[in-house]
């Protein structure tokens, strides 16, 4: 049986895979590490619940208008792309805070720290789902493009995708706006998830949340961000009396992951047709007995 | 016009505390050009040692401060050694020692959280809370003992890397890490040393600020704003660590006394950016382009 609560988390999972799924892009696939992406997803979910509830704009309007919003505000992170160094990490980490501060400063409008209610529940798991869907079809094609071979050739080697003509501060730029695009789609989805907002849900640890998604699961793999994303948002759910807990596994199981090994979960392979194949047969030429436990895809051999 | 001037020394006493945080921040980026976010967990370390050491009257103050200093230079040689060394070993790329340093502050500030409590703890009043009178400003002994403290260590730190052999080698190697290597520097040593240092400054600014204001787990968020100081000097410049700390502690009095304390933070982010836009290499100029 399927209970009511399991149809939640599963709908939480998809806007954690939305968000995630944006900043697999920024993180894995350019190479920029960002702490302030949940201010990417404040600004799509304010923006979202302000047009629903004070000007009846429709559902379906308001989730892309929110990833919109989030877009034209990572504008402002433009310049510090254009320097070498860390200037993103620590324009990103004060964006976040300021994005908070905004909210909590904003009046009538935001609600300030009070918070922002009266959205129905109208991201239910079915719309979640086609969401999700629909995000990951579209970043799976953004990342086989010229586009995304481009953000990887910049990822690997700045200044040698520098010198074979490849603009490196306005490919990331735009790595940066889908990524805030899809985190404030995120955002608005989980608008109308929660039916109430408050300034300090995306905090600094909600960034951690979604950026550790893409370490775990393997930096340059969407499908690792993706299983990544499903097991870290139902871990919480499922050890509730930890909760206290759970940011320093998070923080020592980061470190961990780094140390032992950077590549994450998946590394760079995509969970495909093939990549099981291989997988399949390594695990039987490996193991002797345990190899049919492994799901082993139809055309194996 | 007093206040004007009033605020002037309040930001010039809180942004002498950033620029310890910011020193040793711009120490470790000179050499390894990565920004250490695990810096502010050098900072609770040290405040949070000091706290229990002070409060339980266990030693002398001063001795107590001079341990906490020990043990948070003693944590940053440990995080040196067990998390940035084998990432060193695999030939890291500066993401991966981002992601790791996130990893230790996102995991210490969690650690204190819930092993000793999120409550804010105040340590036991060393100093007397007078102020000197002084052309007609008032300016408290506290204030004018956080300066104290941070010019003394500045200078002690300047002495170190001017004037004595492993100084020079800092100096060499935060130039280019791999000719010092190769002129017979031992990096381990050298990069055990180089955290020692920056362990040192965090724990010591840690203490000075659990003494100004309270000890609390998110102390350490406060070295984001010495991470904005040290850009806006010149990322990797120490002197320009220093004296866009300075600048940055007098800008957010100004900010708290005349337009709203809690636009403060905001504004701090706002000047960020312009100085990004209008003059990327901060104060001191420095900008190191990337090595081929």
């Amino acid at each position: 049986m399927v209970s009511s609560y399991m149809l939640s988390v599963l709908t939480l999972i998809c806007i954690n895979i939305v968000a995630v799924a944006g900043l697999s892009l920024l993180t894995g696939f350019t190479g920029l590490f960002s702490f302030g992406h949940s201010g990417f997803m404040s600004i799509g979910a304010y923006t979202a619940a302000i047009l629903f509830v004070k000007f009846n704009m429709p559902y379906w309007a308001v989730l892309p208008l929110g990833g919109l919003a989030a877009c034209l505000v990572s504008g402002i992170m433009y310049p510090t792309l254009r320097l070498k160094g860390d200037y993103f990490a620590i324009a990103a980490l004060g964006f976040g805070e300021s994005v908070r501060l905004i909210m909590d400063n904003g009046g009538n409008l935001t609600g300030g720290a009070r918070g922002f209610g009266g959205m129905p529940t109208l991201t239910k798991w079915p719309e979640a789902l086609l969401v999700a869907a629909i995000a990951l079809v579209l970043m799976r094609n953004i990342i086989r493009s010229r586009f995304g071979r481009t953000l990887i050739a910049i990822r690997e080697d700045k200044i040698a995708a520098q010198s074979m003509g490849i603009n490196v501060a306005r490919n990331q730029y735009l790595a940066l706006a889908i990524s805030a695009f899809y985190c404030g789609v995120a955002g608005a989805m989980f608008a109308f998830f929660m039916t109430y907002l408050q300034p300090s849900m995306f905090d600094v640890a909600k960034s951690t949340e979604l950026s550790s998604s893409v370490v775990f699961g393997g930096i340059g793999s969407l499908s690792g961000s993706v299983i990544a994303a499903i097991v870290l948002t139902s871990i919480p759910e499922i050890f509730r009396p930890l909760m206290q807990w759970r940011m320093v596994f998070y923080g020592l199981a980061l470190v961990l992951t780094i140390v032992v090994k950077p590549t994450g979960l998946m590394g760079t392979n995509e969970l495909s047709f093939g990549f099981l194949q291989r997988f399949a047969r390594k695990v039987i030429s490996v193991g002797k007995k345990n190899s049919q436990a492994t799901t082993k895809p139809k055309g194996g051999k | 016009m007093s206040t004007f001037f009033q605020q002037i020394i309040n930001g010039l006493s809180i942004g002498s505390v950033y620029a310890l945080i910011a020193v040793g921040y711009s120490l470790v980026y000179s050499i390894l050009s990565f920004s250490n976010f695990a810096h502010s967990s050098f900072l609770i370390m040290g405040a949070y040692t000091g706290f229990f050491l002070i409060s339980t009257n266990l030693m002398p103050p001063l001795l107590a401060i001079f341990i906490a200093m020990l043990v948070s230079g003693g944590f940053a040689m440990f995080i040196e050694r067990f998390a940035y060394r084998p990432i060193r070993a695999k030939g890291g790329k500066s993401l991966y020692y981002i992601i790791a340093s996130l990893g230790i502050s996102i995991f210490f500030e969690n650690f204190i959280v819930a092993a000793i409590g999120a409550n804010y703890r105040t340590y036991p009043s060393l100093l007397p809370y007078k102020a000197i009178k002084f052309l007609g400003l008032r300016i408290s002994i506290l204030d004018l003992a956080c300066a104290g403290i941070a010019i003394f260590f500045l200078i002690l730190l300047e002495f170190f890397l001017k004037r004595t052999k492993m100084g020079m080698a800092i100096r060499a190697a935060a130039f280019d890490l791999t000719t010092a290597s190769l002129m017979g520097v031992n990096v381990n040593f050298l990069l055990s040393i180089v955290f020692l240092i920056a362990g040192f400054l965090a724990g010591i600014a840690g203490v000075v600020l659990g003494i100004k204001y309270t000890v609390y787990p998110q102390l350490g968020s406060l070295t984001t704003k010495a991470f904005i100081g040290a850009i806006l000097g010149g990322l990797g410049s120490l002197p320009g660590a220093i004296i866009g700390s300075i600048c940055l502690g007098v800008i957010e009095a100004c900010t708290a006394a005349f337009i709203s304390s809690q636009l403060r933070d905001l504004i701090v982010f706002l000047i960020l950016i312009i100085v990004l836009i209008f003059r990327p290499n901060g104060i001191m100029g420095v900008y190191v382009d990337d090595k081929v």
